[in-house]
């Protein structure tokens, strides 16, 4: 059977035991499974998916819902975490809350899990207000993750509210069903004047194949601060098709940054829609492959008010038989006035048999606006390389240090000390080497 | 402790250095001068081993030791160090760090330890002051947005740091003004002593005037054609090249 056929019946199936919803949220799953049903997974046909072929990831026997609760204990998942760091957690196992392995709260704003907001009537006004608002009802793959979402992060920060520490997402996957396909959800709505710091992970703890079809809609209120960070270094069984928008009211500042360091296939989406004027958005994103892995970028800033911002930084190293891919999209419309929307792709080919399509894509309909972009290709600057070793840096320290320097510009601005440590470690591991000094 | 021997070197098939053989004792300073494309940079880069240039012919030894087969960085191990007539900026690395990583590396090489950071910080703190050096110069990323004079003197500075038993200058003189051209003399003729050894690669006798030279040799063609004591300097300067280029056509 076909895994659209099967992922069909298997909704009609489910549909006798969910968790009762309220009424919007039931109609919201009807239409959405309605439309995948009619378009199916995207093909290379369409442009948007153009170089990245799915049908390898789709060829699996991939089991919709998890037969089983399986226990996982903290010592295993230590790693994934930032322990160090005092946060919020919410840990999702198979798909599955796992209420033990979290750290939530009710207090002055709810962090917790969609599945009791999606029940409770007391969430009820929030839920209809925000859930399945932004994202993009006719795409197949969001209107999939609708139709299937049981849980995932609930956020609910209220006025002026600062929230003290960051929030950790993290979703496992167990391997108890040898083929998985995931649907996390995140909401996220951020009120007027407050501010929010989130990282999010997917992780396999075992080799079996796994693909999450992800999706994340944050709303930020005016004067609201939201900053975004998801590590993506998954084993090589787990591919994640992130979808993740953003919607910002007036003078809302809002940053996610991407750090994509393994995984089979990963594609995110990211789009940013602007609702009000003197938005500021930042996207930043640090890819680094080996093997035979693909990462596919796809970004939209739309700008539809006066005197926005958009700053996007994408930089890449590609090794052995990786593909990159990077297709970054500025709407600026006729109303947007004083826009100041900046972007860069620079990549870095370390092999012969790497490859990156990278497409930057502007459209501007107004006259009095401010838009840069540039992309680059190319490989380690070989006199650079040799500047260094003449001064005794050995070569395969030297290349590190110089891939380093070349992503120092997405690490600057990581405002959690622990987050870019690791982040540090993480690069140095990529890199094979052991740098030990702040650059 | 620096011997070249019939040396021969091409970039891309190009032939560019045809029979040089040179001999620096410990302790001597030697220029080599020359006009425009006569492969004066090309010399320095075969010594410190940059892998474009291929070595077709002859021998390179370094206190005894062949190092034609040596990595760039283990003839910096060694102690040869390389002033770069364009040094490279790299964006990311701070002076501090870069330096900081080339002084334990070499000490790595040698079986030491890392050098204790504090004793590193009180060095380059030292070491840059005695340059001329701000200290907010050494926290910005390497050559990035220097201007040509602050190149060279980092450059300086990295010699300084490292105590290089070679030190090769490659045109450091060019670009600087006459305040940092002295500066940059001060530091070369501090580190000199009885074992050190420096090779001058210029245009012009000006540097000369500062760091006075055991020998002048002039490269032309790929061939040193032309040797003699620090006058010699003086004497092209005065004359230009054209004396010796027309003799050699003669011979």
């Amino acid at each position: 059977m076909e895994l659209k056929e099967k992922i069909i019946s298997s909704y009609i199936a489910q549909q006798d035991q969910a968790i009762p919803v309220n009424k919007y949220v039931h109609r919201l799953r009807c239409e959405a499974i309605d439309i995948f049903e009619k378009k199916g997974f995207p093909t290379v046909k369409e442009e948007e998916w153009k170089y990245t072929n799915l049908i390898p990831i789709l060829r699996h026997d991939y089991s919709l819902f998890t037969t089983q609760k399986t226990s996982v204990e903290h010592k295993n998942i230590q790693r994934y975490l930032l322990d160090d760091l005092d946060s919020f957690r919410l840990i999702f196992v198979d798909g599955v809350y796992s209420s033990w392995l979290s750290e939530t709260t009710h207090h002055g704003k709810d962090i917790c899990v969609l599945s009791n907001a999606l029940s409770q009537p007391k969430h009820g006004a929030v839920i209809e207000n925000f859930y399945g608002n932004i994202a993009p009802r006719h795409d197949a793959l969001s209107a999939l993750n609708t139709a299937f979402a049981q849980d995932g992060a609930y956020v609910y920060i209220p006025k002026n509210t600062l929230v003290e520490k960051p929030i950790q997402i993290l979703y496992l996957s167990t391997g108890t069903n040898a083929q998985m396909m995931l649907h996390p959800r995140n909401l996220i709505v951020v009120s007027e004047g407050s501010h929010v710091q989130i990282i999010e992970r997917h992780q396999c703890l075992s080799d079996n194949t796994v693909l999450s079809n992800s999706v994340t809609e944050v709303y930020a209120a005016v004067n609201s601060q939201v900053e975004y960070f998801k590590i993506q270094d998954d084993r090589l069984g787990a591919s994640l098709i992130d979808h993740t928008f953003l919607a910002q009211n007036q003078n809302s500042l809002c940053s996610v940054n991407t750090f994509s360091f393994q995984g089979k296939l990963i594609r995110n989406n990211l789009n940013f829609y602007h609702r009000g004027p003197g938005v500021s958005s930042n996207l930043k994103g640090l890819t680094i492959i080996r093997g035979e892995q693909l990462i596919d970028h796809h970004t939209l800033v739309d700008h539809l008010h006066p005197h926005c911002e958009s700053h996007e930084i994408y930089k890449g190293i590609f090794g052995g038989k990786t593909k990159g891919v990077f297709n970054g999209k500025i709407m600026v419309h006729s109303d947007a006035q004083k826009t100041n929307a900046f972007q860069q792709n620079n990549n870095i080919l370390l092999s012969k048999e790497a490859c990156i399509d990278t497409k930057p894509q502007l459209e501007i309909f107004a006259d009095d606006v401010k838009c840069s972009h540039g992309c680059t290709v190319g490989q380690l600057n070989l006199s650079a390389l040799f500047y260094l070793r003449a001064r005794g840096i050995p070569e395969k320290e030297a290349k590190a240090l110089l891939l380093f320097a070349f992503t120092e510009e997405i690490l600057q601005d990581i405002s959690i000390p622990q987050l870019k440590n690791r982040i540090h470690k993480m690069i140095s591991n990529k890199l094979d080497v052991d740098l030990k000094f702040e650059l | 402790m620096l011997k070249i021997n019939d040396l021969y070197a091409s970039v891309e098939d190009k032939d560019i250095l045809k029979g040089i053989d040179l001999e620096i004792k410990p302790g001597e300073v030697h220029a080599i001068m020359g006009p425009n494309g006569s492969g004066k940079s090309t010399l320095s880069s075969v010594i410190a081993g940059k892998e474009e240039y291929e070595v077709t012919r002859g021998t390179i030894h370094f206190e005894g030791e062949n190092i034609l087969n040596l990595s760039p960085e283990e003839r910096a191990h060694l102690g040869i160090f390389l002033s770069f007539q364009y040094p490279v900026e790299i964006p990311g690395i701070s002076v501090t760090n870069f330096i900081r990583t080339a002084v334990n590396a070499s000490r790595k090489a040698r079986g030491l330890e890392n050098m204790p950071a504090a004793e590193m910080l009180k060095k380059i703190r030292e070491k840059a002051a005695h340059l001329g050096i701000d200290k907010n110069f050494l926290s910005r990323s390497l050559n990035e947005g220097f201007s040509g004079g602050e190149k060279k003197r980092n450059e300086i500075f990295q010699m300084v740091m490292l105590e290089p038993k070679l030190t090769i200058l490659d045109e450091t003189d060019s670009g600087l003004d006459i305040d940092a051209l002295r500066i940059v003399a001060q530091g070369v003729n501090a580190l000199k002593n009885r074992d050190n050894t420096v090779l001058i690669i210029t245009h012009y006798q000006r540097l000369l005037e500062y760091i006075v030279p055991d020998r002048v040799h002039v490269l032309y063609r790929g061939k040193i054609v032309k040797s003699g004591g620090s006058t010699l300097a003086f004497e092209l300067e005065e004359k230009g090249y054209d004396w010796i280029k027309k003799k050699i056509k003669t011979t």
